[in-house]
């Protein structure tokens, strides 16, 4: 493609060309040939730039800026001036529009947040900030009038559930590790988040470092732990450097290192770095990288409770499991408690992504409805398309089609549904998502992380693949939906870890839903989505199509032909199906079949 | 700062932490946080962070306690500026590159007035 230092958009709606934008393109153009700047600088025709109604209007990039209200006459100014001599001509210049944004939010009344509570409100790196909002107020209490069962039993009777997978209590944890007659034991923190699109604990550990903390020394001390580590993905330098600063501080501050606030009790901790493979968020495999060797799952049991790192009992919670626990001592198990469902207590965080209006995370009370979360908390579907399906408990979890609006989101809810909790990432899915496509984008996500180490996994995720990107492509055939029925059942049933455990659920969970998709590729070769680019063409609409010629100079196959101001046509045998002709059209004359 | 002790220690840090706080509100210093997590840096948060320190040492102001935040759930609109004038209530800006950066500390920080395009509603 030539490469042009400047590009000019000129909105071409009707409404702009009534008041003269075609005048005002030819005269730009003439001068762009007068002052030899053709050749620098391309001239585009687009449409909506601001409202039309002080048009002709454009837009001058890389700047960005946008000016309004020209005319023929103006354009040898504007290319002397800006295009020729870079100063912007001010007397067209478009104020800057006020910071209106329908996504714009306050954040919606059906978040609660707890394990939010201090981030974006404290200085993370300033143990004071956090001192001055009660920090380790909840570490003192227990240190200086609870035992250890008595903690243990608050954090029971709270209804906490563990925040990074199979939601197993997290009291009931603690005492079992507790139990085990060995020592030292030690504790991990589960800071991998490898799912794709989640950053929940990140932002628990960018923001508000010392919950974390905090929420580890009271676990150590009902364990009898004497030391934690925390593992955390390389690829989060800022969380990384942020906690080891909170570390430093509490150090200083003598929260961790021997006789803390006095009690007798001893404990410290560190950061181990991860090389971010998402095997690694598996707790035996976290375990073994903790230690330094290979990041690969061994058989349970036994458990991490009885034999974890160095052998030894180890605890092991996620980030938000811990961050929960100071509020919990300060507010009481009740108080908690008075938050979810009956079996799902409290609060959880999620990673809203997909096609919703806001995304981002929120924090919201358990037993939730997904339509609650998509439709209140998120704002809705994007550009107000219909709802197709969510995929919630990341890449191992389960996408649930409309008649699931209403599950409350709770632990059994999801897994009797057939997806799960997980970690709390959830993709929103618009009507025009193809299921079968999203499908093999997890399983292309898992197969790609499969440690290796057991063969269902390894090969199976693979057999999976091939099948799906070949029904994708057309070329799928009969039998194919029952070989992966087939493959899922015998992975789940064989696989050493939760990842191949976990990793059909996505296939298991379309199947079931959305089979007649399933079908439509293999039988009739048609995506219904029109998004699998082997069962899809491209069409200019001629009745919509001005010419304008910015479809043919961006296709990368030069696949489209046409004369200038005249309608154009799509060779379907030269074309690839990128979509990029649709992305530029500025008059929407371009069609999937 | 001395180690802490003992429980009364700690309240006692608690306390001295509280009243520095209030003790600048008082005076009715000026409060810049910018966020410094992940999404505000990768949306330019340096930059900002830059700017506003550049202003306060040309302009020679004193009095502004400038410090960093996490993320506070609005990715989208970062880099996020949030600004405390005294008692006053805090106002959360959106989308503050450098240049709004200096506009808001020249209007809101020393002028008092509120830079309301860039304003995000809480
Ligand atoms: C493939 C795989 C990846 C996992 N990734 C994570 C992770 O990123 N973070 C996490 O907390 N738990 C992850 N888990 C779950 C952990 O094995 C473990 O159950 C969890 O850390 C326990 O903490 P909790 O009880 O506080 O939830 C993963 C499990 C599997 C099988």
């Amino acid at each position: 493609m030539k490469y042009y230092r400047t590009h000019v958009l000129v909105c071409a709606d009707p409404e702009c060309i009534k008041r003269g934008a075609h005048e005002v393109i030819d005269s730009l153009q003439d001068e762009l040939v007068a002052q030899g700047l053709i050749d620098e600088v391309q001239v585009l025709e687009t449409s909506r730039i601001g409202g039309c109604s002080d048009g002709p209007e454009m837009v001058v990039y890389p700047e960005g800026v946008h000016y309004s209200g020209l005319t023929p006459d103006d354009m040898p100014y504007i290319v002397e001036e800006h295009l020729l001599k870079g100063r912007i001509a001010k007397k067209f210049v478009v104020p800057d529009v006020p910071f209106t944004d329908e996504e714009l939010r306050a954040p919606s009344a059906k978040e609660v947040r707890i394990v939010l509570k201090n981030c974006g409100q404290i200085d993370p790196e300033n143990i004071e900030d956090y001192l001055a909002v009660d920090g380790y107020m909840a570490l003192a209490k227990v240190l200086t009038e609870m035992t250890p069962d008595e903690v243990i039993d608050t954090v029971t009777r709270s209804g906490l559930r563990g925040r990074g997978g199979a939601g197993f209590s997290v009291g009931k944890k603690w005492q079992i590790t507790r139990n085990v007659q060995d020592w030292p034991k030690y504790l991990t923190c589960n800071a991998d988040e490898g799912d794709p699109g989640a950053f929940m604990n990140r932002r628990v550990l960018e923001g508000d470092p010392h919950s974390v903390i905090e929420g580890m020394i009271i676990s150590a001390y009902a364990i009898g732990a004497s030391y934690g580590y925390v593992y955390c993905r390389a690829e989060y330098p800022i969380a990384v450097r942020t906690l080891n600063i909170a570390i430093q501080q509490a150090r200083a501050l003598g929260l961790l290192g021997e006789n803390i606030l006095g009690s007798g009790f001893s404990y410290d901790m560190e950061v181990r770095m991860g090389a971010g493979a998402f095997v690694c968020g598996e707790e035996t495999a976290l375990i073994a990288s903790v230690e330094g060797k290979r990041g690969e799952p061994r058989p349970r049991p036994p458990f991490p409770a009885v034999k974890g790192v160095w052998s030894k009992p180890t605890n092991n919670n996620n980030v938000e499991s811990y961050a929960n626990v100071p509020q919990i001592i300060l507010g009481g198990p009740d108080w908690y408690a008075s938050f979810g469902t009956e079996k799902s207590k409290g609060t959880k965080t999620f990673a809203l992504a997909g096609d919703v209006k806001r995304s981002g995370l929120v924090e919201v009370p358990l037993g939730i409805s997904l339509r609650d979360l998509v439709y209140d908390v998120g704002g809705g579907i994007k550009d107000d398309k219909g709802y197709k399906a969510i995929q919630i408990g990341g890449p191992m979890g389960g996408c649930l089609p409309i008649e699931y609006l209403d599950l409350p989101v709770d632990y059994e809810s999801l897994t009797s549904a057939g997806a799960m909790m997980g970690s709390g990432g959830v993709v929103v899915m618009d009507d025009e998502t193809c299921m079968v496509d999203i499908a093999r984008y997890f399983m292309d996500f898992t197969q790609d992380e499969s440690c290796g180490k057991c063969t269902p996994c390894r090969v199976g995720t693979r057999r999976i693949l091939e099948i799906l990107n070949r029904i994708c492509a057309g070329e799928g055939k009969d039998g194919d939906i029952e070989t992966l029925e087939m493959l899922c059942r015998e992975i789940k049933a064989t696989s050493l870890c939760g990842l191949g455990q976990g990793a059909p659920n996505p296939v298991e969970s379309t199947l079931k839903h959305f089979r007649h998709e399933y079908e439509a590729h293999i039988y009739e070769k048609r995506c219904p989505s029109k998004v699998c680019r082997a069962l899809i063409r491209y069409e200019i609409l001629t009745d919509i199509c001005t010419g304008c010629t910015v479809c043919a100079r961006n296709c990368p196959t030069n696949a489209i032909t046409g004369e200038r101001r005249k309608p154009h046509v799509i060779d379907p045998d030269t074309c690839v199906r990128c979509g990029i002709c649709m992305q530029v059209c500025n008059f929407n004359a371009i069609e999937i079949r | 700062m001395t180690t802490i002790k003992s429980l009364e220690d700690l309240k006692k840090l608690r306390e001295q932490a509280l009243q520095k706080r209030d003790v600048k509100r008082a005076e009715g210093a000026a409060q810049v946080i910018v966020g410094m997590g992940t999404c505000g840096i990768a949306a330019g948060a340096r930059e900002t962070m830059k700017a506003v320190l550049e202003t306060i040492e040309q302009e020679g102001l004193s009095g502004i306690l400038v410090t960093q935040t996490g993320c506070i759930g609005l990715c989208e609109k970062e880099p996020i500026m949030q600004v405390v004038v005294g008692d006053g209530p805090k106002v959360v800006y959106g989308k503050v590159s450098a240049d709004v950066a200096r506009q808001i500390m020249k209007e809101h920080v020393i002028g008092g007035k509120v830079v309301e395009n860039h304003v995000i509603p809480m």
